[in-house]
């Protein structure tokens, strides 16, 4: 056989020899700054490796942020969110605000091929069928018979999706949704290539198979690497897209990705991406830009819990805490104190003025009456004040907060609580199940409405997950649901909402704000508040 | 020989079948599952994914199903990467983290037992303490603080090195320094101390006295017994650089497998945690075989037989 | 003349059943006196004692607690009262670093001894009684040995939760397999040797041969095994917190600092520097306790 020194130079050799085939492959890295004039190229870290590129397939931001690049919906949002008609050229609705008869204009896929309704048609049905087992297909649930398809209570044909010629559709819907519009710009609502489709089962996991209608084709996907797209000269408003190539480097840690982006590497990180601890500094430096962002940060507080049970004491917890402080020194982004629970940015009723700025705030920090408060529900200065604890899970930064929201009861109320930190799934199971006192918890609209916000805390929501129920909140948002009036609606769910931060099952904290980095010379960048990224009109100047 | 390998690989086969066993239980234990989310699904919508999973299914049939699967190498669907498998991720991950571990391999077998051998020879000389200082960094820094001082003062300050990245020969210069830090650190005290052992032995007197030149009594005859303890370290070394490059590979966003060992487990993607842990196993049991194996090559004093622990 | 098995019998029942008449060397001053030579091994025992008193005694000095926060006084560079700076909470980073060393020393020693206990017990038996019990006792080890640890570990501190408590447990449970079969190897070695031979003849039985002669005959290489023991477990710690499965704050350990560090390094680099250099001088303390240890027990060492 062998002997060891040979043995170690084979190694040695067939370790280098590998190292160099291996590494030598694909070797085609775009660096920053580098480019010709003609080319107009950028990279940009959305978050990590997507789940899939299937539009219907997918619920989370990154792949989102990459299909919005790469698809175009019947409409598609400006910057201002408003939905504007991109493969639709005209939408008629019905009176009763139930059937949508939308004309679409004449456009192409990548390959060639003609986008008809039936594209859309079959990709709605794609996300709705039982057997594709869709997460996402809860969008698609205000189209007629959608949930009962889904839920097999209904057959296909009765979903209320119908191509009356290859440019016409017709849609009908459940009840009457006002910002259906603005679904209708959502990837679950994308279309896909039929036939494409058809040939290509997996489709949409290698660039020769791949054919979108957007801004952007793909061009390339080094999984966990690095997806880079180019401009679809078949887009029907190409001529709008000045940017001829587009890197998504898919970074999960934002550490690391910021410090590729100082060093030159990336031209942008998104706000999933970006380390809290660096804001300061990067604010300082002008690297720094925010947006609105349509989220609220908040506590629950299990009510099915001495004394959590106690009206009073949510209360005076929730007055007893400096917001301003901990956005100051804890999330550092510039977020807003939430003094209520539907966050900026949502329109209500009257044009012009956002459902927050009519509401206004509803309650205040206040610490004589916290003190008050809790001396009225019997643990005056917290003396015997049960130890409860704040749940909080252990990815991300909820941990630091948690400690500042601790200490500042233990010195503002006398009370004590310790800190519990879970994994991430563990987290959410024992928010399910009500296995906490008090949990950090989050919500991000899933569309612009103030109702993707308020339905969660009716009866035995599943996303309510605090043990709370009240009457009137239920009939409130029961007459919200079934209105089709804007006033009546949002009228309905203010009066929601004042019942829900009156009684306090929750403890708002603050609104979102969307922040991430971006080189001064990129312009046109648009950030939406749902968390999207449009590169569409995208220039980079010298 | 015959039938002590045949004797090993059954036992192999039996310790893997065991830890797929182990792995499978502990896994299905642990509370929220691949699909559960901070939004909670419609019932109806959980209920379609259960089905399309087979996760409603007893999971006395869902273990017989897996194991009837890998029986054939199949290993199934990932449950977060829609349409593709496990094997699509290994095929794609593997050989990338392959090429960073055998760079890291060749730096710390040719690192390692260069230090040994000159702090051996220079014992108790400056030479010496700095090989052995050298050394001792790479087991006192935890994995994650050395990756990122190297990502942080040598691939950014200097800007010699890309902080992040895959694709080019310079991209895989700090991930495999990180990588190769401890067990350069190991393989370096190893070859000391035995390499100091072996040349006060008889044998290296008597080369010494036949007036043999300094090198060749060193790769001749020294080495080759210095090696030995080396040789022994080399088992759990290869488990190391495939487990202990997780940090590396997440630091340096490298798109090797190495990630997988943990981001699977907060999924919940059981095919890919069944996967990584049978890849591991399976490893793990043949670099032991082939460790010992290599033991008698290089110590003939040592004999295969039938009986284990001999 | 022919010998008849009268001439022989029993000795009187109660007496020292091996009598030894000079005093003698214990096997600990033996080690000791050769420990002391070592430089090396006495600087890092040196530092391991210092680390030790910093880490028990040095919260009496401190006017800081590790967890009040101040949020007047967040991210200061280190400075006269702050001499390793604050944290993002105001904290001082000195006084949690001693607080941290003391966590981090902990998990170091209990998880140790967690399984040095499982370990010495079960590859006692394991070696001592052999035959068929030994047998299926080392496949057990086997089965553990190729079990992916670092799987397992995260597998169960999902399961049991982040803590302290549980990162003893499953510490414990992981890491007493290595133990275990060092101490087997060294009864293995031992029980055929000439000295338990004669304990044997002279009357001793199992369970004393087994407590006053293999233990002790093996203890320094159990020594050797913990000292190297302390600073993985604390080291896995680390690595634990690194991926949000250490510690529970506010409690703090190094390894939960240097993790929370490192997201730091461009804005607040002492922040991680200090609980980074507080690892790497225990890691070298341990560490060269650990070979001067080897160095003092292992006999081929004797001069």
């Amino acid at each position: 056989m062998f002997k060891n020194h040979k043995w170690l130079v084979t190694t040695t050799s067939i370790a280098l020899v590998l190292g160099v085939v291996l590494t030598g492959c694909g070797s085609t890295a775009p660096t920053a700054g580098t480019t010709p004039s003609k080319e107009m190229k950028m990279s940009y870290a959305p978050g990590s490796e997507p789940k899939t590129l299937d539009p219907q397939m997918s619920n989370g931001i990154p792949e989102m942020i990459m299909e919005m690049n790469m698809f175009e919906g019947l409409m598609r949002l400006d910057k201002d969110s408003n939905p504007q008609n991109a493969i639709a050229d005209s939408i008629t609705v019905s009176p009763d605000g139930l059937i949508y008869t939308i004309k679409l204009k004449d456009t192409k896929w990548n390959n060639g091929n003609p986008v008809t309704a039936d594209d859309f048609k079959f990709a709605w049905m794609h996300a709705l069928n039982p057997e594709a087992a869709a997460e996402y297909a809860y969008q698609l649930f205000y189209i007629k018979n959608g949930e009962a398809y889904n839920s097999k209570k209904a057959n296909a044909e009765d979903v209320g999706i119908k191509v009356v010629d290859p440019k016409t559709m017709e849609i009908t819907l459940e009840s009457p949704t006002p910002y259906f519009k603005s679904l209708l710009a959502f990837p679950t609502y994308y279309p896909v290539n039929k036939n494409n489709v058809e040939a290509n089962p997996k489709w949409n996991l290698q660039p020769e198979t791949f054919v979108s209608n957007g801004p952007f084709k793909m061009q390339s996907w080094s999984h966990n690497d690095k997806l880079v797209l180019v401009k679809n000269s078949n887009y029907w408003d190409a001529n709008s897209v000045k940017l001829t190539e587009l890197t998504f480097n898919l970074v999960s840690d934002g550490k690391a990705a910021l410090t590729a982006y100082e060093a030159g590497q990336l031209d942008g990180i998104d706000q999933t991406a970006v380390p809290i601890s660096d804001l300061d500094r990067l604010r300082k430096a002008g690297s720094l830009k925010t947006s609105p962002y349509l989220g609220t940060y908040f506590y629950r507080f299990n009510v099915t819990k001495k004394p959590l049970d106690n009206t009073k004491v949510r209360q005076a917890l929730a007055l007893a805490i400096n917001r301003q402080a901990l956005i100051d020194n804890v999330f550092k982004a510039g977020q807003t104190p939430a003094l209520g629970y539907v966050p900026g940015g949502v329109p209500d009723a009257e044009t012009g003025k956002t459902f927050r700025e009519v509401g206004g705030e509803l309650f205040k920090e206040d610490l004589t009456k916290a003190k008050q408060l809790l001396a009225e529900a019997g643990y005056p200065d917290g003396k015997n004040f049960p130890e409860l604890s704040i749940l909080y899970n252990t990815n991300g930064s909820h941990q630091l907060p948690a400690q500042a929201i601790q200490d500042m009861w233990a010195k503002n109320l006398g009370i004590n609580v310790k800190l519990v930190g879970q994994e991430w799934k563990v987290y959410q199971r024992s928010q399910q199940d009500l296995q906490y006192d008090i949990s950090r918890a989050g919500w991000i609209g899933d569309y612009i409405d103030p109702m993707t916000f308020m339905d969660m805390f009716v009866t035995q929501g599943g996303n309510n997950q605090t043990g709370w129920s009240n009457a009137d909140f239920d009939k409130d948002i029961e007459t919200a649901k079934k209105s089709g009036d804007q006033k009546v609606r949002m009228q309905a769910m203010h009066d929601a909402e004042k019942v829900l931060v009156n009684d306090m099952p929750i403890m708002p904290i603050y609104y979102y704000v969307n922040y991430y980095v971006l080189k001064d010379n990129i312009k046109g960048l648009i950030q939406l508040p749902l968390g999207f990224t449009d590169f569409k009109n995208v220039t980079v100047e010298k | 020989m015959a039938r002590y390998l045949f004797g090993r690989i059954v036992s192999a086969l039996l310790v893997v079948w065991l830890v797929v066993t182990l792995t499978f239980f502990l896994m299905h234990a642990i509370p929220g599952g691949p699909f559960s989310s901070e939004k909670i699904l419609p019932p109806a919508i959980m209920e379609n994914i259960n089905q399309r999973y087979h996760l409603n299914d007893p999971l006395a049939n869902q273990y017989l199903d897996y194991l009837k699967n890998i029986a054939h190498f199949n290993f199934g669907p990932t449950f977060r990467y829609e349409g593709r498998t496990v094997n699509d991720l290994f095929r794609e991950g593997l050989p990338k983290t392959i090429a960073l571990g055998l760079v890291a391999t060749v730096l710390a077998l040719v690192g390692g037992t260069m230090m040994g051998i000159i702090a051996a020879l220079k014992q108790n000389k400056a030479p010496d303490y700095i090989a052995t200082f050298l050394a001792t960094i790479g087991v006192s820094v935890p994995s994650f603080v050395l990756a990122t001082f190297l990502q942080y003062f040598v691939g950014f300050k200097t800007h010699w090195f890309p902080p992040i990245g895959w694709g080019e020969a310079k991209n895989l210069v700090l991930p495999a320094l990180a990588l190769s830090a401890y067990p350069i650190a190991q393989i370096t005290r190893l070859t000391r101390s035995s390499m100091l052992d072996v040349l006060n032995q008889d044998y290296i007197r008597t080369a010494k006295s036949k007036g043999l030149p300094g090198y060749i009594i060193v790769l001749r005859h020294a080495l080759r017994n210095a090696l030995i303890p080396v040789v022994t370290f080399m088992g759990p070394f290869f488990a190391y650089i495939l487990t202990g490059n997780f940090v590396v590979e997440y630091v340096f966003n490298i798109p090797g497998i190495g990630q997988f060992f943990v981001t699977s487990i907060g999924n919940r993607d059981y095919p890919v945690i069944m996967g990584t842990t049978i890849l591991f196993a399976t490893l793990l049991v043949t670099f032991n075989l082939l460790v010992d194996i290599a033991y008698t090559v290089v110590d003939p004093r040592i004999k295969l037989t039938g009986r284990k622990g001999a | 003349m022919s010998i008849s098995v009268e001439s022989f019998s029993p000795l009187q029942q109660g007496l020292k059943a091996e009598g030894i008449n000079r005093p003698s060397t214990t096997l600990w001053q033996d080690a000791w006196r050769r420990f002391r030579k070592n430089p090396l091994a006495m600087g890092g025992l040196t530092v391991l004692a210092l680390i030790i008193l910093f880490a028990l005694f040095g919260p009496f000095f401190s006017q800081f607690d590790y967890k009040t926060n101040n949020l007047m006084a967040t991210n200061q560079y280190p400075n006269w009262i702050h001499p390793f700076g604050t944290d993002e909470l105001g904290r001082d980073i000195l006084t949690r670093s001693m607080f941290g060393a003391r966590i981090s020393l902990l998990i170091g020693f209990g998880s140790v001894a967690i399984n040095l206990t499982i370990g010495i017990f079960y590859g006692g038996i394991s070696g001592y009684k052999g035959s068929w019990l030994d047998n299926f006792m080392q496949r057990i080890v086997d089965i553990i040995f190729s079990i992916p640890d670092l799987l397992y570990v995260i597998l169960l501190m999902v399961t049991f939760g982040p803590g302290l408590r549980n990162i003893f447990i499953v510490l414990g449970l992981v890491n007493w397999v290595p133990m275990a079969r060092i101490v087997r190897g060294q009864i293995l070695t031992l029980r055929e040797q000439e000295f338990v031979l004669a304990a044997r003849t002279l009357g001793a039985d199992t369970k004393r041969i087994l407590i006053k002669h293999l233990l002790p005959n093996s203890i320094g290489q159990i020594i050797i095994v913990a000292a190297l023991q302390i600073p993985a477990a604390i080291f896995m710690e680390a690595f634990l917190s690194f991926i949000g499965l250490g510690v529970q704050a506010p409690m703090v350990s190094l390894g939960s600092m240097a993790s929370d560090g490192r997201m730091n390094i461009p804005s607040y680099p002492y922040s991680l520097i200090f609980p980074a250099a507080m690892i790497a001088l225990l890691m070298l303390a341990f560490n060269f306790v650990g070979d001067g240890l080897r160095d003092a027990f292992d006999p081929k060492m004797r001069k």
